[in-house]
């Protein structure tokens, strides 16, 4: 059995965790057994209907006052404790920053591997995952075969896009089964004590539709104006490469990459970026991709699906002059 | 207040990657090395500290001999001395690597030296497991923040504590856990500093002890490496220059971004 680590928030399943949610199914057509959710602390009436959506066939509901607010290591004990009421043989969580983190946390109280980001599971022989993850950021993936047992259950965190959510083909009507995990004092230490909630940052980055990317080619802090144009135009978010940000150019929470954000918009716009390996690794999963460069044999441009060859300071004022002539 | 700070020697490739004959390692011979990014600021953070506190602030390594250059890199930033745990970093899965660390926090504890805090990165830019700060702290039995953007040492007579903060799901968040801790640092709140030439200098002359691990390691578990499937350029040239850009807002029509 499946258990999966489900995020939520206002509106229900979190999207990396509905991501997760498709991949276990992926993970039970390949050997046996069903997928189960596990949520932890607090969430949103919406959550149930997700999951019943996602066709799980049990929710296992970690309650406890002491769970609202957010501690990995508390978690990971509520982690641990499904995973052996329930004999997972497979736990699995979005690699977001949380699944991550707290799966982490279970690996090392329980002395099990784990595999962070991967791409690809199936079962193998003799009930071990087939587990492909990325490393160098996505520019290779590394195979790694881990033993799943009940009580010490495969690890695994899905790289963030490797699949698109999607419903199940028959919605499910799970049960509901609230336990109260065994918690210590020392899972409290490390805990949120405080949040302050931020106003259309990278929030908007990683949800927009669009993202318009902008990399080392913009020459400087001063000649954002354009872009900044386009990205209203098209109702979307600024996203940039690593080097602008490293120059001061742009704030980092627009950072797309293996240091950044990871994004998946229908339509990525890149202008001026080369497409380094750790920048691609941000946005590689966008539905479209159009690369606006001076080279025409850089990595974004013959990786992208369409791709315009100039100076994107002559080419993006053109481009906002027809949209606004379209737009009447 | 001391505090020891944990980098990785990894390759600097930035385009496409080959792999070893044996598809066990990516091809190097034609890539250089660097620190992993988010180290880079823990490194930061780690000098800050000194100038702020006092204290020492001491960088280590698991790695191959090689390794050097960036424990090198990080004295000319101003870490005063160095830890090399000589290993083959391919060979050392991240259960291995938070053993070695613990083991020389360990040989330290109760002594001069002893470690208040240890910084590492968020993850490492080639093997990305997230796992060896974790699994760190719970060989110390101390408390972990991961993915940290900024963060305090605040002293006082009860003992220092550490107020950090970081991004999650719904804004800034922020956590105040006592030392000795572990913290992994992420980039984007501390900007790493470029090396003085007084800085490299001094750095060539800087102490490095080297420590040859006390155990066998369980290993990555790795089975071999793949290359993503290569995609063929399928990319359409809509123009050159300003006069592309009908055909491009034809594109972006076509995708449903642009209305009508």
């Amino acid at each position: 059995m499946i258990l999966v680590l489900v995020e939520t928030q206002a509106d229900g399943v979190e999207l990396l965790s509905a991501e997760a949610l498709t991949f276990a199914r992926g993970i039970a057509a390949s050997g046996d057994g069903d997928v189960q959710a596990l949520v932890v602390g607090p969430h949103p009436a919406a959550t149930l209907e997700g999951l019943a959506a996602h066709g799980v066939s049990a929710v296992h509901h970690a309650d406890d006052e002491r769970l609202a607010a957010y501690s990995a290591a508390a978690w990971a004990a509520a982690a641990i404790d499904a995973a052996k009421t329930t004999g997972a043989t497979t736990l699995l969580a979005a690699a977001s920053p949380r699944g991550n983190e707290v799966l982490a946390h279970v690996a090392a109280r329980l002395d099990l591997s784990m595999a962070a980001n991967a791409v690809t599971a199936d079962a193998g022989t003799a009930g071990t995952l087939v587990v492909r993850r990325q490393v160098m950021g996505g520019a290779a993936l590394e195979e790694v075969h881990l033993s799943g047992a009940a009580g010490a259950p495969a690890l695994v965190t899905m790289a963030g896009h490797a699949v698109d959510p999607a419903p199940a083909a028959a919605p499910s009507s799970p049960s509901v089964s609230v336990f109260a995990p065994a918690l210590t004092d020392a899972d409290l230490v490390a805990r949120v004590v405080r949040s302050e909630p931020v106003v259309n940052e990278s929030g908007a980055l990683t949800t927009s539709r669009v993202v318009v990317g902008a990399g080392r080619g913009v020459g400087g802090a001063e000649q954002f104006g354009d872009l900044l144009e386009l990205t209203e135009l098209l109702g979307g978010a600024l996203g940039v490469s690593r080097v602008v940000t490293s120059l001061g150019w742009r704030p980092h929470h627009e950072q797309v990459g293996q240091t950044g954000s990871r994004v998946s918009p229908d339509l990525y716009l890149a202008c001026g970026i080369s497409g380094a390996i750790q920048h691609w690794a941000g946005m590689s999963s966008a539905k479209t991709i159009i690369a606006i460069n001076t080279d025409d044999e850089a990595p974004m441009v013959t990786k992208a699906h369409y791709a315009v060859i100039g100076d994107l300071h002559e080419i993006v004022p053109a481009v906002n002059a027809e949209i606004r002539k379209r737009k009447g | 207040m001391n505090t020891l700070v944990c980098i990785k020697r990894v390759p600097a490739a930035s385009s496409a990657v080959t792999l070893t004959d044996d598809a066990m390692g990516v091809d190097t011979r034609h890539v250089g090395y660097t620190t992993s990014p988010h180290e880079e600021c823990a490194v930061e953070a780690a000098v800050q500290l000194v100038e702020t506190h006092g204290g020492t602030a001491a960088v280590l390594t698991v790695g191959p001999e090689d390794a050097l250059e960036q424990l090198r890199d990080a004295l000319a930033m101003g870490v005063r001395s160095a830890v090399h745990v000589v290993a083959d970093s391919d060979a050392f899965g991240p259960a291995d690597v938070a053993r070695a660390v613990a083991d020389v926090v360990g040989a330290r504890a109760g002594s001069d030296d002893a470690v208040d805090l240890v910084l590492l990165g968020n993850d490492a830019a080639d093997t990305g497991d997230f796992q060896v700060g974790i699994r760190l702290a719970y060989r110390l039995g101390w408390p972990v923040v991961t993915g940290v953007r900024s963060f305090q040492v605040i002293e006082s007579a009860e003992g220092g504590r550490v107020a950090a903060l970081g991004d999650g799901p719904d804004g800034v968040e922020h956590f105040d856990v006592p030392l000795p801790a572990v913290l992994t640092v992420k980039e984007g709140g501390i900007t790493p500093r470029y090396p003085s030439l007084p800085g490299r200098i001094k750095a060539k002359k800087a102490p490095v002890e080297n420590v040859t691990p006390g155990f066998e390691p369980a290993g990555s578990g790795r089975v071999r490496l793949h290359l993503p499937p290569e995609q063929p350029s399928q990319v359409q040239i809509l123009g050159e220059g300003a006069d592309a850009a009908p055909a491009l807002v034809d594109v972006l029509e076509q995708i449903g971004v642009v209305g009508r």
